[in-house]
């Protein structure tokens, strides 16, 4: 069995397995998955299209049931909890930032930013104000008020990764947040994210199979077929 | 994050504008074609309306309306007479005929002779003359519609000669009256006379028109004239409901009207419906990426409820301007739609389908965004 167990992770994933339906079939994509991720760590999942990363971080956000075993965030089963609990959970530990950023169009980039903090309930001024903040740290307090449409792709992803840290969560999981963005762009948000999301104690788990980012990593796991066949600070040699 | 629902919405010109104009489209077909059921049908009340010093409206049993009537015997104003409680009682007849006007040209009037002596069964505001010149030979007053119809809008018709039953009749005076259901030229002229105007039968005297003594109320006159006599007693609200009962129960209007109805909802729910359901489905990625970060259902389905009152109230208030604008053109735009009006009511009714159609279209479009898994933003 590949995959780290240590007792003072920030995460824990136990036998951990997805089946998913397709017609008649019934198609395992995740076998047995064991693995702690611990805090302050950039962990990326790396794999070919269909080798369970996507299902992986799913799971591990909260937002896909397992079909076996258990995931402890911080300490917690989340899987234990209630669907509105399970809500509640992530909104309060979890930052996602996704491959298409999801910014909504009709917004400016404040007040996208502030998405959680309003799901929170926090009135829009004070939420508005948190964000720009937020958005001022990542050197793009500038662009505020214009819309996602009026931003570049990378302006927009930082955007969505402010969205991702403004309610300071715990963990921060990311989906291919560098295959829209040429290579500088990329390593700049790759830099940022180490700066403000890993730097302050958060785990950030990276979907990515773009190998221009590979070296920022702490640790690299490499899913194929549904299981870790790879778990190292740098990616196995060819061969 | 009802902002960010109504900036998602508003944001998005062309389906906002496309929902808010289904909403408005849909009241104002409903609102108006409400309206002018309302108005057409309220004018088989008209007639009963126009006369306003009768309490009581004394006919036999058969007669239905104002206009569907048959004749009773003069000795039926007698029998009324001798009822306690009768402060006064009239004979009043309605009757059609056909008047052969100065140029010869035929046309289909309603004759009603109106009390000699007190004029009751006259409509209370004249135009142009005077009431008392029925006292004139010959003399005849016309409606102001139905001047409007037989001489041409704008044209005084005072002094024209007719000839109604081989009998001359001028015209000494317009009277201001509401234009009942079948919106037949009206000539009112003395009972005594009338009976000249209209084809010899044996019996004229369509009704006798009573006013209950002090203390005595309209109802109880009625039930006391019904009691005592051998004639059908209506108070004057009865009888008007009467007129209105009759034409919708022997017209086929509220069908059309209520068929323009449904289309108009059915319309409504097609549009909002599809633009609504497409608004969905282009921010379905949003609402996933909001479900995953940690928007309960509840709060998405606030948003969609927000987004749906906003759409809804927006388009019921131009909807319901329309209409009212609608209706106030049909009123100045000629005499056939005289005293149109806008009950207050139907703008209340019209709430109903809307909150109908934003609800199938919000609960469909809700669905398909409870049915997104928020895993799905990953894929």
């Amino acid at each position: 069995m590949i995959g780290t167990l240590t007792a003072d992770s920030a995460i824990h994933v136990r036998d951990v397995s997805r089946d998913f339906q397709a017609g008649q079939e019934t198609i395992r994509v995740l076998h047995d998955i064991n693995l702690d991720i611990r805090s302050g760590q950039l962990t990326y999942l790396v794999g070919e299209s269909g080798s369970g990363k996507t299902t992986l971080i799913s799971i591990i956000a909260g937002i896909l049931w397992p079909t076996e075993g258990e995931i402890h965030v911080f300490e917690q089963n989340i899987y234990d909890l209630t669907d509105t609990q399970l809500v509640g959970f992530r909104l309060a530990n979890i930052g996602f930032i996704f491959q298409q950023y999801n910014l909504i169009p009709t917004i400016d980039a404040a007040a996208n930013a502030a998405v959680p903090l309003l799901a929170r309930g926090m009135k829009l001024k004070e939420a508005r104000e948190q964000a720009r903040e937020m958005l001022d740290r990542l050197n793009i307090a500038d662009q505020a008020d214009k819309l996602p449409s009026q931003l570049s792709g990378g302006q927009q992803q930082r955007v969505a990764i402010a969205r991702a840290l403004v309610h300071e969560p715990r963990l921060v999981v990311c989906d291919e947040p560098t295959a829209a963005l040429d290579a500088r762009s990329g390593r700049r948000v790759m830099d940022l994210l180490r700066e403000v999301a890993v730097a302050e104690g958060r785990s950030v788990i990276i979907v990515t199979h773009d190998n221009r980012i590979f070296d920022l990593a702490d640790r690299i796991l490499v899913l194929e077929d549904g299981r870790i066949t790879h778990d190292g600070t740098t990616m196995p040699q060819e061969g | 994050m009802n902002w960010i629902a109504i900036r998602m919405l508003t944001g998005d010109r062309q389906k906002f504008l496309g929902l808010v104009f289904g909403i408005a489209f849909s009241t104002l077909l409903i609102c108006q074609q409400m309206t002018i059921l309302v108005n057409l049908v309220q004018r088989g009340a008209n007639a009963v309306y126009n006369e306003y010093t009768a309490d009581v409206w004394v006919m036999d049993n058969v007669t239905r309306t104002p206009e569907v009537n048959y004749a009773m015997p003069a000795t039926a104003l007698d029998a009324v007479r001798s009822v306690p409680g009768v402060e006064w009682a009239v004979p009043h007849l309605r009757s059609a005929a056909s008047v052969r006007s100065s140029e010869g040209n035929l046309e289909g009037v309603a004759i009603v002779g109106v009390d000699d002596t007190t004029l009751i069964g006259l409509p209370h505001t004249m135009l142009i003359g005077d009431a008392d010149s029925l006292a004139k030979p010959d003399a005849v007053i016309i409606d102001d519609v139905g001047a409007g119809k037989m001489f041409g809008e704008g044209v005084n018709p005072v002094g024209e000669r007719l000839e109604l039953n081989d009998r001359r009749a001028i015209i000494r005076g317009v009277v201001d009256a509401t234009p009942t259901f079948t919106s037949q030229v009206f000539l009112y002229t003395r009972y005594s006379r009338a009976l000249t105007y209209v084809p010899g039968t044996r019996n004229r005297m369509s009704f006798v028109l009573a006013r209950a003594a002090p203390g005595v109320t309209p109802d109880e006159l009625a039930a006391r004239i019904n009691e005592q006599t051998e004639w059908k007693a209506r108070t004057r609200d009865e009888f008007a409901q009467d007129g209105i009962d009759f034409v919708i129960e022997n017209t086929g209007i509220p069908y059309n009207f209520g068929i323009t109805v449904m289309l108009g909802f059915i319309v409504g729910v097609a549009i909002v419906g599809l633009t609504f359901n497409l608004f969905i489905r282009d921010n379905i990625k949003q609402f996933g990426a909001l479900k995953a970060i940690g928007v309960t259902n509840r709060k998405i389905a606030g948003m969609v409820a927000t987004q749906a009152a906003l759409v809804g109230s927006v388009g019921y208030a131009f909807g319901i301007l329309g209409s009212v604008l609608f209706i106030y053109w049909f009123e100045q735009a000629g005499p056939n739609f005289k005293g149109f009006y806008s009950p207050w009511q139907i703008p209340i009714i019209c709430v109903i389908p809307v909150i109908i159609i934003l609800g199938l279209s919000g609960w469909l479009g809700l669905r398909s965004v409870m049915n997104t898994e928020p895993a799905e933003v990953f894929r």
